[in-house]
């Protein structure tokens, strides 16, 4: 290859990615305009007091510093909602986990018939709007007339508030929402299965290994990446709650499904203290992304 | 083929906007703009007919904007420089815009008015839009909180009137709850996720919720608690159902008996006539807040309802005042009443017979001559909703005792209320 082949086809590579550049630039422009503007100016106003007398002078913001943060490490109702996210998390990933996995295999068996009705019937809670989810369930809960409480009482349960109760209302509102989106990790799981080749299991069942131990020795360890990648999106779409508590709950009752987000809510939309507000929502940033660190990390040890 | 379809496409567009545009400067009409909420929106267009009939050359175009989004969409109208030419707006968001700015003094145009004049309205509802002896805003319709009772259960409690003095309200509750003995069923309805009575009864006790030119919480006051403590005795003492989740729907439970006496507003009266049916329909009624005492009732209830404002930017401010004029003439007020059953701010509209007659308007009449403002602040939608609300909730469950949950309140809005405090000490300078 002489020289000026070699400058032939330097050109050409560096014309291909200037055009590149020009191709993808419409993408660049709008997420930097719509996205990285818009979270560098709440970044920098959650280091104000911007609130309602801000918005009518504008002279009246004051750079406060930390101070929004300091306010925030010191504010109850923060811990609260915190604490009350937290316990979300904790106990509607591992059973939105469980449930997903065990009807994804289900839906592998082969003894199933009319596999696609059971897939799409469970898929359903995942696409239906919430709003008309949460006013559902909310009859379904109802204390004295709702048929929770009536199927319990067959068993002799004694009727529980669970909306109403402080202790039940996160576990009333954790039961609703894996019922409602546990169809998407179901399929993603499903397609995990179906990758499984099905030789593994023959060979397993010649060596004479039950159900369980083909369970434990070559679904799950073959699932791993699948399982990885659905307990990220879940922990941190779970960590993002707010839609179920605000329709469902608003909150209460006591602030005992206040999240963390619809704290950040109230304080940005209703009350307009976007200063503060903004400060809750980097503080939720940063423990979404730790956690999606921590998650990566343990992937990385595992895999090896 | 595409393509040319495309440009074709655009090109007819291009001459819409041109036509359009022609079409609008060729006339000498102006627009203005009103935002409406709810049903208002819907019933103050079969009004409009009427008013560009009289003015030709104005027309009206209304907006509707739902309620729950309607203060949000008005701020954020308001930040990008998008306000309409008048609005309806709740009477305690008054103070709000007023701060903000967006809407305009009125003083001008009322003195120069013979039709909306302070006189003909009510005088706690006028105050509710004067701010530092300036009007911002007219009143369109009013609004205040008193008791729905169940008649027929008051008479078995032994009472033939409703109660005058909050003596009497306790004894009857206590009465109510003694004719059900072990069923689940309560005397009142006082939900602490409603805040005004909380507040009503605060007033009633002399309490100033707020001191120091409302730049400091005054909760923790003798006056505010000792009728806080009486309030939360209802809870306390099972006479008021303590959780909200039990009561899904209010007009079948007051069906149900499951409580007897609502505090609520005249927007529940329809409600109410339209559930209380059949053997039930003459069973219950409205009556004033009993007050303190007793020797000076009606007691004192919350100014509320909504009133018409001017927005700064609007470029056409005489246009948009005759509409509100119109909006506020007897005969206008007495039509929009029968349409949507708003209670009428000019006195004179309540003299019709339409209004007259209803015998669940009445109360609200004696009512309304005893009503007062809550405290002018932009901050007050927050103390109130977030909380009065939330501290009155651990009380009532008995999470906190009374005296601490109200020094937390105060603690609470004193927080609330920083930025204010910083605000007037720089006006002071």
């Amino acid at each position: 290859m002489n020289s000026k082949e070699k400058n032939n086809i330097k050109n050409s590579y560096s014309f291909a990615s200037t055009a590149a550049y020009f191709f993808i630039a419409p993408a660049l422009l709008a997420i930097l305009i719509f996205f990285f503007i818009p979270v560098i100016a709440a970044f920098v106003i959650s280091f104000t007091d911007f609130d309602i007398y801000a918005l009518g002078n504008f002279n009246t913001v004051r750079f406060v510093g930390i101070n929004n943060y300091i306010r925030l490490f010191e504010d109850p109702l923060f811990w609260l909602s915190l604490k009350n996210t937290s316990y979300y998390v904790i106990l509607a990933t591992p059973l939105s986990i469980a449930v997903s996995l065990g009807a994804a295999m289900l839906l592998n068996s082969k003894l199933l018939k009319y596999k696609s009705i059971f897939r799409l019937s469970y898929f359903m809670p995942y696409v239906t709007t919430l709003v008309a989810v949460a006013i559902v369930w909310r009859f379904i809960y109802h204390p004295k007339f709702g048929i929770l409480n009536y199927f319990l009482g067959l068993v002799g349960i004694n009727p529980i508030d669970w909306l109403g109760d402080p202790n039940w209302a996160m576990p009333a509102i954790v039961i609703m929402s894996v019922w409602k989106s546990f169809g998407y990790s179901m399929i993603i799981f499903i397609a995990g299965l179906q990758n499984i080749p099905e030789d593994l299991y023959e060979a397993a069942s010649l060596e004479g290994a039950n159900e369980w131990q083909k369970f434990k020795s070559i679904t799950l360890p073959l699932l791993a990446p699948t399982t990885l990648f659905i307990s990220i999106i879940t922990i941190v779409g779970y960590f993002q709650l707010f839609a179920e508590p605000y329709i469902m709950t608003q909150g209460g009752p006591l602030n005992s499904t206040l999240s963390i987000v619809q704290y950040m809510y109230q304080e940005g939309f209703r009350w307009w203290n976007m200063g503060y507000s903004a400060s809750i929502a980097f503080v939720l940033f940063f423990i979404i992304l730790i956690i999606t660190m921590i998650q990566f990390k343990v992937q990385k040890i595992t895999s090896k | 083929m595409k393509a040319s379809k495309l440009i074709s496409l655009i090109i007819f567009i291009l001459f819409l906007v041109l036509f359009y545009a022609c079409s609008r400067n060729s006339d000498k009409e102006t627009t203005i703009k009103f935002w409406a909420m709810g049903s208002e929106a819907e019933y103050v267009t079969k009004l409009v007919p009427e008013f560009e009939k009289r003015n030709p050359g104005i027309k009206v175009k209304v907006q509707a904007v739902p309620w729950n989004a309607a203060q949000e969409k008005l701020i954020t109208a308001f930040a990008s420089d998008n306000t309409p030419d008048a609005c309806q707006l709740g009477n305690t968001w008054v103070p709000q815009f007023t701060y903000l700015n967006a809407i305009t003094n009125l003083d001008e145009y009322i003195n120069g008015s013979s039709v909306v004049k302070k006189e003909n309205y009510f005088e706690g509802i006028w105050d509710t839009n004067v701010l530092d002896s300036l009007v911002y805003g007219v009143p369109w319709y009013v609004d205040t909180r008193l008791i729905f009772y169940r008649t027929d259960i008051f008479e078995r409690a032994g009472y033939k009137q409703p109660p005058k003095s909050w003596a009497e309200l306790y004894d009857l509750c206590k009465k109510i709850k003694a004719l059900y003995k072990d069923e689940e069923k309560y005397a009142i309805y006082l939900p602490t996720n409603e805040w005004p009575p909380f507040i009503i009864f605060g007033l009633q006790n002399n309490a100033s919720l707020l001191k120091d030119n409302n730049t400091r919480a005054y909760f923790n006051s003798r006056e505010f608690k000792e009728s806080f403590e009486f309030l939360i005795k209802f809870h306390k003492e099972k006479l008021a159902p303590i959780g909200i989740s039990q009561v899904t729907n209010v007009y079948q439970a007051l069906k149900d008996e499951y409580f007897s006496i609502y505090i609520s507003g005249p927007w529940n009266i329809n409600e109410f006539k339209k559930w209380m049916t059949g053997n039930l329909t003459d069973k219950w009624s409205t009556a004033p807040m009993p007050s303190k005492s007793g020797e000076d009732y009606p007691g004192v209830s919350l100014a509320g309802g909504s009133s018409l404002v001017v927005f700064k930017n609007s470029q056409h401010k005489e246009e948009t005042w005759k509409f509100i004029e119109f909006l506020s003439g007897p005969s206008t007020q007495i039509k929009f009443y029968n349409l949507l059953y708003n209670l009428p701010a000019v006195k004179e509209a309540w003299e019709d017979s339409s209004i007259a007659n209803n015998i669940y308007t009445k109360a609200f009449y004696e009512q309304f001559n005893n009503v007062v403002a809550t405290p002018k602040i932009p901050e007050w939608e927050q103390i109130a909703f977030s909380k009065v609300q939330q501290y009155a909730e651990l009380a009532a469950r008995n999470a906190m005792s009374i005296d601490n949950a109200l020094q937390k309140l105060d603690k609470d809005v004193n927080q609330i209320l920083e930025k204010r405090r910083w605000l007037m000490s720089v006006e002071d300078e």
